[in-house]
């Protein structure tokens, strides 16, 4: 089946798990900057965690849909469709996903997922390198992208536990392990709110407040970093690291914020706020298994929802 | 070697410290004791200076602890002495000077050399492969002679094209992609640093030996 992508919306790109394997060569993770949200609505339409589904950034696509399908949206909230929910969408039918109302960031899977060819191993879309996803580029109005007919059907009518989401806010307290640098800073980074910056983009979420004083002046060699990788550059502005982030990085690394609220940090939009605070590696790890046994209960819960 | 924790999802083996040369043989047979037998939740290994960062999914790898230890018994049999990975040696052609490297006049006033004379300390060095990061293919070489060393553009350039050789500091490269980008720009390779629809899109990988070649206008045209 066909989806025509009548208004493509400000960032709408397709993007999966990413692209793990081929760091060493340089390549970013990529995919989706709130993992979470792409793993449940691709579960919500019963297809496997790592499908291509669409992300949109502050303005959503309108799209047109040849066929009857399946679709679920998650992530920030964009009007037109109810959140975290599979809604069957008719042959010849339209969905406009307007301006954002909460989040940064929508999700939309279809059942079968995108079809786009893999590039190194993934279907996400990497900007720079314009590699990826639809012709390695965000999309355009007019584009026409494709899915496979699937015969899937709703079963009944319900939503999520909510609880299986992460706290979404525009104020969030950010957890964070412990960066290499981090005594060469004074405490500002966990007492104060930063505000983010409207310079912030898939690499990385910028942030404005209190610039950090850096006391250690020892030139550093260039390392690894993550997604989630706090980074402090000279002028004192901390970078949080995110999808499409360098796999290596010269500046000092204050903080890693978790896994689990790195979803967090995804929705943030321009203006709003964050905070932090650290907690243990073993913390961040519990804190990451719990999450997927939540979702491992709801992939069983919905084998017997959809058909 | 010393193991420390990256964000909750990777952990840094650090075999020695910076640009350290002898640290390569170590890192390099790290490196090919875990290919061959890969912690399990290890979904990405990466040489990089003097360390390996393994990536890992927390929920696969049993305990952080676990992990650790599987790579200290990895480390302690991986022997840098009898290692048969030949380092490979990769010549890269330069178009120095001219419109493909309008900087090299701003590094020889800057050192005080004539522009023959810095194509000829450049493409002269041998060069090691001590990272390859930032950007897909770029690959942090060292061995560029100090005479030559020359600070970044005060501002950097918006758009630096695809091959395009540089100085930055004590640092030279070769920018795989059209990005913006601040060091002086000497000269062009013909050649793609990173290509997805190569078997393996990165030129240069971890340990390589680099030598620069200086090429003229028609070859850099005639390039295929």
């Amino acid at each position: 089946m066909e989806i025509t992508v009548t208004r493509a919306g400000m960032l709408t790109t397709v993007q999966d798990l990413g692209r793990a394997g081929h760091r060493a060569a340089g390549v970013p993770l990529s995919g989706a900057m709130d993992p979470l949200a792409l793993r449940i609505v691709n579960l919500l339409v019963g297809n496997p965690e790592n499908a291509a589904a669409l992300e949109f950034t502050l303005r959503g696509p309108e799209l047109e849909f040849s066929a009857e399908t399946i679709i679920a949206v998650g992530g920030g909230e964009f009007g037109a469709v109810p959140l975290w929910q599979p809604v069957t969408v008719p042959a010849g039918g339209r969905l406009a996903l307007g301006a954002v109302r909460t989040g940064c960031r929508g999700y939309l899977a279809i059942a079968g997922g995108f079809a786009v060819a893999p590039v190194l191993g993934s279907r996400s879309t990497f900007l720079r390198a314009a590699i990826g996803g639809h012709e390695g580029r965000a999309l355009r109005d007019g584009d026409v992208l494709h899915a496979p007919t699937v015969a899937r059907h709703v079963v009944g009518r319900w939503h999520i536990d909510e609880r299986i989401l992460p706290a979404y806010s525009p104020a969030p307290v950010a957890r964070v392990v412990h960066g290499a640098q981090a005594e060469e800073f004074g405490a500002a980074f966990f007492t104060e709110a930063f505000s983010v910056s409207p310079k912030s983009d898939r690499m990385g979420v910028r942030l404005m407040g209190p610039s950090l004083a850096r006391a250690g002046m020892a030139e550093l060699i260039s390392s690894t970093v993550v997604p989630g990788t706090v980074q402090v550059p000279p002028d004192g502005r901390p970078i949080i690291l995110m999808a499409d982030a360098q796999t290596i990085g010269g500046y000092p690394q204050i903080a890693h914020v978790i896994s689990v609220d790195l979803p967090l940090v995804a929705q943030l939009k321009p203006g709003d706020t964050v905070r932090f605070h650290e907690v243990t590696l073993a913390e961040a790890h519990e804190l990451l298994l719990a999450c997927e046994r939540r979702l491992g209960m709801l992939h069983e819960g919905l084998a017997q929802k959809l058909r | 070697m010393t193991l420390s924790p990256l964000g909750d999802s990777a952990v840094v083996a650090a075999l020695g410290t910076g640009l350290d040369d002898l640290a390569l043989p170590r890192v390099r047979a790290l490196v090919e004791a875990l290919g061959r037998d890969l912690p399990v939740g290890v979904v990405d290994v990466v040489p990089a200076f003097a360390s390996v960062t393994l990536f890992y999914e927390p929920a696969r790898i049993g305990s952080y602890a676990q992990l650790c230890a599987a790579i200290e018994v990895l480390a302690a049999r991986a022997d840098a002495s009898v290692l048969t990975f030949e380092s490979r040696m990769v010549e890269i052609p330069v178009c120095y000077g001219g419109e493909l490297g309008s900087d090299l006049t701003v590094v020889a006033a800057q050192r005080g050399l004539t522009e023959a004379r810095v194509v000829e300390l450049h493409s002269g060095a041998h060069y090691l492969v001590h990272a390859v990061g930032f950007a897909p293919g770029f690959a942090y070489l060292g061995g560029l002679p100090e005479k030559i060393h020359t600070p970044r553009r005060a501002t950097p350039r918006t758009s630096v094209p695809a091959g395009s050789v540089g100085i930055g500091g004590e640092q030279t490269g070769v920018y795989p992609l059209t990005t913006p980008g601040g060091w002086n720009l000497i000269g062009r390779t013909p050649l793609r640093l990173f290509d997805v629809t190569r078997a393996e899109p990165a030129l240069l990988r971890f340990g390589d030996q680099v030598k620069f070649r200086a090429i003229g206008a028609e070859e850099f045209a005639a390039w295929k």
